[in-house]
C-alpha cells in the first residue's frame, strides 16, 4: 500500500488570518480570522452566497486571496500541502472516461496506481456494480459518491468536502456518513460544507457558521445548536431569512 | 465534346473500369491531402493545446490571428508558396517548385490554422471545465495535455476531418505550387479544372463524383464520431 496513510494529522492546526478576497471590485471574503486547531470534523454552515465555496476554494489554493494568510501546519499553500488535501466539489467534475479510470487518473498522477485499493473504494461507495460505465452518465448521486471515491483514493490527511451528500437519497447519505466517520477515526481532519441541519448534528464536532464572508460564529456543535451565539445562526437554525 | 449524358456514361466506364489515369490522379490526391493532414496536427494541436491551457501576453491577439487565418483563401496561399519556392525565391535551391511536396507545404499552411483554432477551441471548453479539479490534484502540465487530448478525441477528430475535407477539395493552391503536371503533380481538383476547360468532361465528371463520395464519407464519419461521443457522453 501506498505511503501517506496518517494516523497523526501532518496539515494541523490551520490558521487562517486577515483573509480578504475581492472580485470584481466586491469583498466577498472579509477579513476571516479562523483557527482549527481540532481534529474531527469542522461544518461549514451559511446561507447561499454567504462565501462558503469560495473559502473552501482558498483553503485548497485554487484561487489566491486578495491579501491575509492561511497556515496549514505552519506552511503556506503549495503542491507538497495541497498533495495531502483533497477536494470534493459542490457540482461533481468527472473526466469523460469509465467509472474505474477516473480514479486511476488520480492514483496514476501520484504514481500509486493500484487496482485492488481503487476496487476497494467503489466498492466502499457502492459503485463496484458500475466500474466500466462512462462516468458522466451517472446519476447525480453516483457521480458525487465517485468524486468522494476519488478524493479518498489519495489517503489525504485533509478532506475539504462541499456539500458531498446534496443530491443523495437517505441510504447513501447514511453510507457516506459512515465512510467519513471511519476517515475521521483514522486521523483524517474534515471541513464540510452543508446546508442539512441534521448532517451538522450527526456529524460535527465544531461549526464555523460563515455569513458575507465573515465569520459569525465559530463553537462547538453542541453550543451552537443549543445557544447559538451569533443571532444570524440563530435565524439559520429557525429557518428564517435574513438580509 | 459529347453531351451531358454520354459524358456521364463514359465517366462510370472509367470508374467501373478502374482506369489507371484515374487512380494514379486519386491517389495522389489522397497521399497529398492526407500527409498535409498530418503535418497539420502535428503542428496544430499542440498549438491549439497551448494557447488553450497557457496563459501569456498577447494571447488574444493570437486567438484573432488563428480564426483569421482559417478563412485564408486557396490561391493566396498558393502564390505566397509559390513565391518562395520559384527558382528566384529564397527556398528555390530547394527545387521544391511542381512536385507534390510543394503541394503537401501549401495545403499544411492552409489547414493548420484550421485545426489550430478549432482544436483550441475544444480543448479551452475541456480545460475550463477540468482545470480546478486537476489543480486539486495536482496533475502536472503535460499529463493534463494529454487528458484533455484523449478526452477530445472524438471532437478532435471531427477538427481533423474538417481540416481533411477542405485540403482535399481545393484547387487554388495546389495549381499553382503543383502546376497539374500529368503523372506528377495531378490531383482531382486541378484534373477537373483543366479536363473541363479541355472539354473532355468523362474524365471531369468521374473525378468529381469521387469527390463526392470522399465528401460524403467525411461527414459520414463526423456524423459517426458524433454518435460515438454522445453515446459514451465523452460530449
Ligand atoms: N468568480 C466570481 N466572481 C464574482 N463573484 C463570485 C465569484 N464566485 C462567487 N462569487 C460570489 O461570491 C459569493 C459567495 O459564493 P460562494 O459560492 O462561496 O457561496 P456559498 O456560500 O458556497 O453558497 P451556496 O450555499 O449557494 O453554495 C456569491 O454571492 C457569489 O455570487
Ligand atoms: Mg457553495
Amino acid at each position: 500500500m501506498p505511503e501517506c496513510t496518517a494516523k497523526t494529522n501532518a496539515l494541523m492546526p490551520l490558521e487562517v488570518s486577515g483573509l480578504n478576497l475581492d472580485l470584481a471590485g466586491q469583498l466577498l471574503i472579509d477579513g476571516i480570522d479562523l483557527t482549527i486547531s481540532e481534529p474531527g470534523v469542522t461544518v461549514i454552515m451559511g446561507y447561499n452566497g454567504a462565501g462558503k465555496s469560495l473559502l473552501l476554494r482558498l483553503l485548497h489554493g485554487l484561487i489566491s486571496q486578495t491579501s491575509g494568510t492561511i497556515l496549514w501546519a505552519g506552511q503556506t499553500q503549495s503542491n507538497a500541502v495541497r498533495q495531502r488535501q483533497a477536494m470534493v466539489f459542490q457540482s461533481p467534475v468527472l473526466l469523460r472516461r469509465s467509472v474505474s479510470a477516473n480514479i486511476d487518473f488520480a492514483l496514476k498522477v501520484r504514481g500509486q496506481l493500484d487496482a485492488a485499493w481503487r476496487d476497494e473504494l467503489l466498492e466502499l461507495v457502492g459503485l463496484a456494480d458500475l466500474s466500466a460505465r462512462p462516468a458522466r452518465l451517472l446519476s447525480g448521486g453516483e457521480q458525487q459518491r465517485l468524486s468522494l471515491a476519488r478524493a479518498l483514493s489519495c489517503r489525504p490527511d485533509v478532506l475539504l468536502l462541499d456539500e458531498p451528500t446534496a443530491n443523495l437519497d437517505p441510504a447513501s447519505v447514511a453510507v457516506i456518513e459512515d465512510i467519513l466517520k471511519s476517515a475521521c477515526a483514522e486521523g483524517v481532519k474534515i471541513i464540510f460544507v452543508t446546508h442539512d441541519i441534521g448532517q451538522a448534528k450527526r456529524l460535527g464536532d465544531e461549526i464555523v457558521f460563515l455569513h458575507q464572508g465573515k465569520v459569525a460564529e465559530q463553537s462547538a456543535a453542541e453550543a451552537f445548536f443549543t445557544h447559538p451565539t451569533s443571532q444570524v445562526a440563530q435565524a439559520y437554525l429557525e429557518g428564517r431569512i435574513v438580509v | 465534346m459529347q453531351d451531358g449524358g454520354s459524358a456521364f456514361a463514359l465517366a462510370f466506364g472509367l470508374l467501373a473500369s478502374a482506369d489507371a489515369d484515374l487512380l494514379e490522379i486519386i491517389g495522389l490526391s489522397l497521399r497529398v491531402s492526407l500527409t498535409a493532414l498530418l503535418a497539420s496536427c502535428l503542428i496544430g494541436l499542440p498549438l491549439g493545446a497551448l494557447v488553450a491551457t497557457c496563459r501569456f501576453p498577447g494571447r488574444s491577439a493570437v486567438m484573432v490571428l488563428m480564426n483569421a487565418l482559417m478563412g485564408l483563401p486557396p490561391v493566396v496561399v498558393g502564390l505566397i508558396v509559390y513565391l518562395q519556392l520559384s527558382r528566384t525565391g529564397p527556398l528555390g535551391w530547394m527545387q521544391l517548385l511542381y512536385t507534390p511536396t510543394a503541394m503537401i507545404i501549401a495545403q499544411t499552411i492552409l489547414i493548420t490554422p484550421i485545426i489550430a483554432a478549432l482544436s483550441r477551441q475544444v480543448l479551452e471548453d475541456l480545460h475550463t471545465e477540468y482545470s480546478e479539479q486537476f489543480r486539486s490534484l495536482n496533475v502536472p502540465w503535460r499529463s493534463e495535455i494529454a487528458a484533455l487530448l484523449w478526452d477530445g478525441r472524438f471532437t478532435l477528430m471531427t477538427v481533423a476531418l474538417a481540416g481533411f475535407g477542405r485540403s482535399i477539395a481545393e484547387v487554388g493552391a495546389v495549381i499553382i505550387v503543383g502546376g497539374n503536371i500529368d503523372h506528377l503533380t495531378r490531383v482531382m481538383t486541378t484534373a477537373i479544372a483543366l479536363e473541363t476547360s479541355k472539354g473532355d468532361l468523362p474524365l471531369a465528371l468521374a473525378l468529381g463524383l469521387v469527390l463526392l463520395v470522399i465528401a460524403l464519407a467525411v461527414n459520414a464519419l463526423v456524423f459517426v464520431m458524433r454518435q460515438a461521443a454522445a453515446k459514451f457522453a465523452y460530449a
